[in-house]
């Protein structure tokens, strides 16, 4: 898709709450926008006056400091006056329901609300009554698409194209909502993606994404473009998920050894945070092919342009 | 004076009879049938019903009737209007109010207030353990007494093995019929959903089949080990058929239901987090929709139930995971139910044993036939009466539907309890 324009197209949706229902183009445009904009971050007065006099508000049910700050650095690049709400699990407790928390803050007239939220669906419940965009910061099990299309566009820039790459996604696959936007948004764009964890951690079904499913890491990495750890969340040993994190490690961890199955070029990516020596040995991670960092400086970039394309700007990113 | 229902095709698989005949009731009992036109009708109210069929009344037997304790979501006086408006004309309701029907002064309580209601019959289910807690048995004499006419745990199944053997023997002493909501409850975790495709697209956490098709399994064998009977409860599963079809043909004392979602929706109605579609158990597959449409026809499936479960906004204008379990069925039962009169699945007679007569026998309680003689209990249906389903018009005080706006082919258009007309189109 490199070199591709797609000069006027613009993303015609009031929200952005998966990569499930995003075609071909939408995906591509939002990549090119955002490619357009990682150029702002690096000038010495990193902001543009594109979204001036809009307020975004994050609106978080869960404790996130990467990605809220990722929004809001991205929000505050574009001149736009952003709010962060973070509302701990207990204030939740003493009452109001999400839809009247949300039509609250609707009432103060804000542009965008970010709203990451344990349960699946829950953007999608805010979606269909307010009048402001939606973005999902991530939900439940769901979905987390700004992820996934950051972490297509740190593959795109490194390898120049989606398509035809083996993609290798290894860890707790039932629980991550990382993964299932990944599947989603690499399959879209044409890529082949390979799943590997432990079968307690393989939903059933998988297969029925267009994703083949194997039990092995080594088979799994074998030839990979791109290798994509997931975080491994600790309490599921507690779960019956896994015996014992040595174990875990061992089989499902990605090491040095590893690594050598895979593309001599191939990306070894992480949303983070890291469990270093868990799902990942530390050379691992802060090796050659390692590009997790790239991940989190394009996570402001991409969200520069899901911001920018929901308030109504042209694709590619020219008003920067 | 009586009440002539005059010209209608009676259906009344109790007495093998579908033809047409006349319908005198008096003193609140079925008092003759006969040839069309050959019941005088001097001194009678006379109802035409050319060209509709009349069938013994309708039982549910099993219904939320919520009260006492919820009163909010429907009451015994709400829900009677419902379920008479539905064509029903006598319901059994679950003892998981507030407090649990586990005593005889909340069933008598139950029976008091459908009383004064003066709506449809109301047979009243009360706990198999105290608070239905799955720890001690409730007193199912005194109950019996009392009113109740069969004990369930649903919505909280007995997960305690043991518990539910004693709950089967003494219940037997009794000669009181058990009603299990058969779910593991490891199983199924914490799950909202069926466990497949859609739970996975949707990041919901599911609840395998499986969790359903073990606990039919397990009751199954300990109603043949005990001797006492066993009706499970809203079975939505291919492989819960299976184990109901094998257990029968091994003699256990065993009867079961499903409930028109069952046989009308599957896991896709849950796309959209759409909480009108989240119930326990859930939607499933189109191979189950497939399985449980074959065992109403071959039996393996006795009854229908409608599993009448009012929530207000309160439990279903929520995040998917945090909505209560369950929909309201009384008003939509019986036009879900012809259709699969329409698509050939069961004859009409058929299908009014599913709704009357095997009710009836599997609740021990009178009706289920027009036999002279019998309780004056009459549902009267239009075979051929399209009509658009709409919340808004429902007698239930709930909402929670996900049947809004569906074309439903016919209706129940009159409801006969006791010889008098308590609902009319």
């Amino acid at each position: 898709m490199q070199g591709e324009e797609v000069p006027g197209a613009t993303f015609r949706r009031k929200d952005l709450l998966g990569l499930a229902d995003l075609s071909r183009e939408e995906i591509k445009t939002i990549l090119t926008t955002a490619a357009s904009f990682k150029e702002i971050s690096t000038r010495s007065i990193k902001k543009v006056p594109t979204l001036r006099g809009k307020t975004v508000i994050t609106l978080f049910y869960e404790p996130s400091t990467r990605t809220r700050t990722s929004f809001e650095i991205a929000a505050k690049r574009l001149s736009a006056d952003t709010v962060n709400l973070t509302v701990a699990a207990s204030s939740a407790v003493k009452g109001e329901t999400l839809i009247d928390t949300a039509k609250n803050l609707e009432a103060m007239a804000p542009d965008i609300i970010i709203i990451r939220h344990a349960c699946s669906g829950a953007p999608h419940l805010l979606a269909a009554r307010l009048k402001s965009s939606v973005v999902n910061a991530g939900d439940g099990l769901h979905e987390h698409p700004t992820q996934g299309l950051l972490d297509m566009l740190t593959v795109w820039e490194a390898k120049g194209r989606l398509d035809g790459l083996k993609i290798a996604i290894i860890g707790d696959i039932a629980h991550s909502r990382v993964a299932r936007s990944n599947i989603h948004g690499f399959r879209t764009m044409g890529s082949q993606v390979v799943v590997a964890g432990p079968q307690t951690m393989v939903p059933p079904d998988l297969a029925e994404l267009g994703v083949e499913v194997t039990f092995s890491l080594a088979a799994a990495i074998a030839d990979a473009d791109v290798i994509m750890m997931l975080r491994l969340q600790l309490e599921r040993q507690g779960q019956m998920f896994f015996s014992t994190l040595r174990e875990y490690s061992r089989f499902f961890g990605l090491s040095p050894k590893h690594l050598k199955l895979a593309k001599p070029d191939a990306l070894v990516m992480h949303p983070g945070p890291l469990n270093r020596g868990v799902e990942i040995s530390p050379e691992v991670a802060d090796g050659p092919q390692s590009v997790i960092l790239t991940q989190v400086t394009n996570g402001v970039a991409v969200r520069m342009a899901v911001l920018y394309l929901l308030s109504g700007g042209e694709a590619s990113g020219t008003a920067a | 004076m009586g009440l002539l229902l005059r010209g209608g095709l009676v259906v009344d698989p109790a007495q093998d009879l579908e033809d047409l005949r006349d319908v005198l009731l008096e003193n609140g009992r079925i008092a003759r049938l006969a040839a069309p036109g050959t019941i005088p009708a001097e001194g009678h109210e006379v109802q035409d019903c050319t060209g509709l069929v009349v069938c013994p009344g309708f039982i549910d037997l099993h219904v939320h009737l919520r009260e006492p304790g919820q009163e909010y979501k429907e009451t015994i006086a709400t829900g009677g209007a419902a379920a008479a408006a539905g064509g029903f004309t006598a319901v059994a309701c679950m003892p998981n109010t507030q407090p649990v029907n586990d005593s005889a002064a909340v069933t008598r309580y139950i029976l008091e207030k459908a009383a004064e209601a003066r709506q449809v019959r109301v047979y009243p289910v009360a706990a198999i353990s105290q608070g239905s807690e799955g720890k001690i048995l409730a007193e199912y004499g005194e109950l019996q007494a009392a009113g109740a006419v069969a004990l369930s745990d649903d919505g909280r199944p007995v997960s305690n093995g043991q518990l539910m053997r004693r709950a089967l023997e003494y219940a037997h002493t009794f000669g009181l019929l058990v009603i299990s909501h058969a779910e593991d409850l490891e199983l199924a975790g914490n799950g909202v959903m069926h466990e497949g495709l859609v739970s996975l697209q949707l990041g919901l956490r599911g609840i395998p089949a499986a969790a359903e098709t073990v606990a039919v399994f397990r009751d199954c064998e300990l109603a043949r080990l005990t001797g006492a009977r066993l009706h499970i409860a809203h079975v939505s599963t291919a492989g819960a058929v299976a184990v109901l079809r094998w257990a029968k043909s091994q003699g256990a004392p065993v009867t079961a239901e499903t409930a028109p979602h069952y046989f009308s929706l599957t896991e896709a109605a849950v796309r959209g987090f759409n909480t009108n579609a989240k119930m326990n158990p859930p939607l499933r597959t189109e191979a189950d929709v497939a399985a449980i449409k074959q065992a109403l026809a071959d039996g393996t499936l006795d009854c229908l139930a409608t599993d009448h479960a009012p929530h207000s906004v309160l439990e279903k204008d929520l995040e998917f995971d945090k909505a209560a379990n369950g929909i309201i069925g009384l008003e939509t039962a019986v036009g879900l139910s012809l259709r699969l009169v329409e698509e050939g699945v069961l004859t009409l007679s058929q299908l009014v044993c599913k709704l009357s007569t095997n009710p009836a026998r599997i609740l021990g309680v009178p009706g289920g036939s027009l036999r002279e003689g019998g309780p004056g209990d009459i549902t009267v249906l239009d075979l051929n009466h399209p009509w658009s389903v709409d919340v808004s018009q429902f007698k239930s005080k709930s909402r929670n539907s996900p049947f809004h706006g569906w074309q439903l082919p016919g209706r129940a258009v009159m409801t006969v309890v006791g010889g008098e007309v308590i609902w009319e189109l």
